[in-house]
C-alpha cells in the first residue's frame, strides 16, 4: 500500500478511503479481542483496573468538576437573560437541568475526558509500543492486550458515566448558584419546577446511557490509536492528535444517533 | 504511588460519582416523588382528546391523583377511549365529570375530574359517563369568525 505523492489526487483519495475502511475493520476486531482478553482485568481488578480508574477517572476530577461548575454558571446566566424577557424566569431550573442531564453532561464530559484521559492512555500505550515494551511482554508470554490494553479500556468505561453524572450535578449546582443565590430567582420555584419536569427514566437514565456509550467509544478509540500507532515519536504524537479528533467526532455523531432514538418527540 | 492511595482515590471517586447520580435522580428528577399506589383503571370516551398524551396527569381539585395510561380509538363508538390509572386511595362517584383542560393558557393538557354527588362509587374498570372533549382552538376561532360574518351579513 504505497502512499507516494506522485499519484494523482483521485488515486490518493481512493487509497485514503480504503485505508480508513481497513482501519475500521481492524478496530472492530481489536474490540472483540479486547473483550475476549478482559478476564485478567477482572481477576486482577485491584492491581490493574483500579489503577486505570484512578488514572483516567480520579485524575480527571478537577477538570470535570470545574468545567461543570462553569458550564452551569453560564447556562444559568444566559438562561435567565433570555427567560426573563418572557417572564418565565422561574423555568430557569428546568432549562439548566434538562440541558445538562440530557445533552451537555454526557457530551462535554465526554469531550473533556477524551482530551485529558484519552490522550494519556494513547500516549502511554504508544510509548510502550515505541520502546518495544509490548513486544518484550509478548516474548515473556505475557499477553500485552490483557495486561496493558484491556485494563485501560475498562478503566475508561467505568469512569466515564460517573464523571458525566458529576458534571451534570456540578452544573445544576452552578445554575442554582447564579440563578437563586446571585440573581434572585425564587429558590422554591427553581427546584420544584425542575423536579416536576425532569423525569428519571426519560431524562436522567437516558443521559447515563449516553455517557456509557460515549465512554466505550472514547476508551476504544484511545487504546486503539495507541496500539496501532507508528512506533516513532512523531507517530505517537500523531496518534494522540487522532485520538482527540476521532473521539470528538464519534461523540457528536453518536450523540445525534442516540438523541434521535431516545427523544423522538412523542 | 502506593496501592492504598489508589484504593482510597478510586473509592472516593466512585462514592461521589454514585452520590451525584443519586442527586440527579432524586433532587433533580422525580424519582420517589409522586407515587400512585394500587392503581385501578377507569375509562372515559371523548369526541376529541385534543393534545392529551399518554402519561398526562389526572387532577382532581388541582391535585394529581393519577395518569393517563392508554389512548385508543374505538371504531364502534367513533370516539376516543382514554384509560386512566387512578390512585387506589381515591374513589369517585358514578356521576363524576371528566374534562380535558389546559394548564395555563398554552400549557400541556391534563384530564380533570369533578366529582358528582351520587352515592355509588365507580368500580375499577367502569366508564365515566359524563365527559367533555378538549376545546379545539381552531374550531372556536372559525366559529367566531363565521358568527361575525353572519352578523355583519345580516345587517346589510
Amino acid at each position: 500500500m504505497s502512499n507516494g505523492s506522485s499519484r494523482n489526487p483521485f488515486e490518493r483519495l481512493g487509497a485514503w478511503v480504503i485505508r480508513c475502511v481497513w482501519r475500521l475493520g481492524f478496530a472492530a476486531r481489536f474490540l472483540f479481542m479486547l473483550l475476549a482478553y478482559s478476564g485478567q482485568s477482572l481477576r486482577r481488578f485491584r492491581s490493574l483496573t483500579m489503577r486505570e480508574i484512578y488514572m483516567s477517572g480520579v485524575l480527571s476530577l478537577v477538570i470535570i468538576l470545574v468545567s461543570g461548575l462553569f458550564v452551569g454558571l453560564v447556562l444559568g446566566l444566559q438562561g435567565y437573560e433570555t427567560l426573563q424577557r418572557f417572564g418565565s424566569s422561574e423555568a430557569l431550573g428546568v432549562l439548566v437541568a434538562l440541558s445538562l442531564v440530557r445533552e451537555l453532561g454526557p457530551v462535554v464530559a465526554g469531550l473533556l475526558f477524551a482530551s485529558r484521559a484519552g490522550t494519556a492512555v494513547t500516549a502511554e500505550i504508544g510509548l510502550m509500543k515505541t520502546t518495544q515494551q509490548l513486544k518484550a511482554m509478548d516474548m515473556m508470554a505475557v499477553n500485552p492486550l490483557a495486561r496493558v490494553v484491556a485494563p485501560r479500556f475498562w478503566g475508561g468505561v467505568i469512569a466515564m458515566p460517573l464523571l458525566a453524572a458529576l458534571f451534570s450535578a456540578m452544573g445544576v449546582f452552578g445554575g442554582w448558584l447564579i440563578g437563586v443565590v446571585l440573581i434572585g430567582v425564587d429558590g422554591g420555584a427553581f427546584w420544584s419546577q425542575m423536579q416536576a419536569s425532569v423525569d428519571f427514566r426519560f431524562d436522567v437514565l437516558n443521559g447515563v446511557v449516553k455517557s456509557a456509550v460515549f465512554g466505550i467509544a472514547v476508551s476504544l478509540i484511545a487504546v486503539f490509536e495507541g496500539y496501532d500507532c507508528v512506533p516513532t515519536a512523531e507517530g505517537v504524537s500523531r496518534a494522540i492528535t487522532r485520538t482527540v479528533v476521532s473521539s470528538a467526532l464519534a461523540i457528536l455523531a453518536l450523540d445525534f444517533v442516540l438523541t434521535s432514538f431516545m427523544f423522538r418527540g412523542n | 504511588m502506593n496501592r492504598s492511595r489508589i484504593d482510597l482515590g478510586v473509592g472516593i471517586f466512585v462514592a461521589i460519582g454514585i452520590a451525584a447520580l443519586l442527586f440527579l435522580a432524586l433532587k433533580v428528577g422525580n424519582l420517589g416523588g409522586e407515587k400512585i399506589r394500587d392503581p385501578y383503571a377507569l375509562e372515559a370516551y371523548f369526541d376529541n382528546i385534543g393534545g392529551l398524551k399518554v402519561r398526562a396527569p389526572v387532577k382532581v381539585s388541582g391535585v394529581l391523583v393519577g395518569r393517563v395510561a392508554e389512548i385508543r380509538y374505538d371504531p364502534k363508538r367513533f370516539q376516543a377511549r382514554v384509560t386512566l390509572n387512578i390512585d387506589g386511595r381515591y374513589r369517585f362517584p358514578t356521576d363524576t365529570f371528566a374534562t380535558i383542560n389546559t394548564s395555563g393558557l398554552l400549557g400541556e393538557q391534563y384530564l380533570g375530574l369533578e366529582p358528582g354527588g351520587a352515592e355509588q362509587d365507580l368500580e375499577p374498570g367502569k366508564e365515566i359517563k359524563r365527559t367533555q372533549s378538549a376545546i379545539v382552538l381552531e374550531k372556536m376561532i372559525s366559529r367566531f369568525m363565521f358568527d361575525k360574518a353572519a352578523e355583519t351579513g345580516g345587517d346589510k
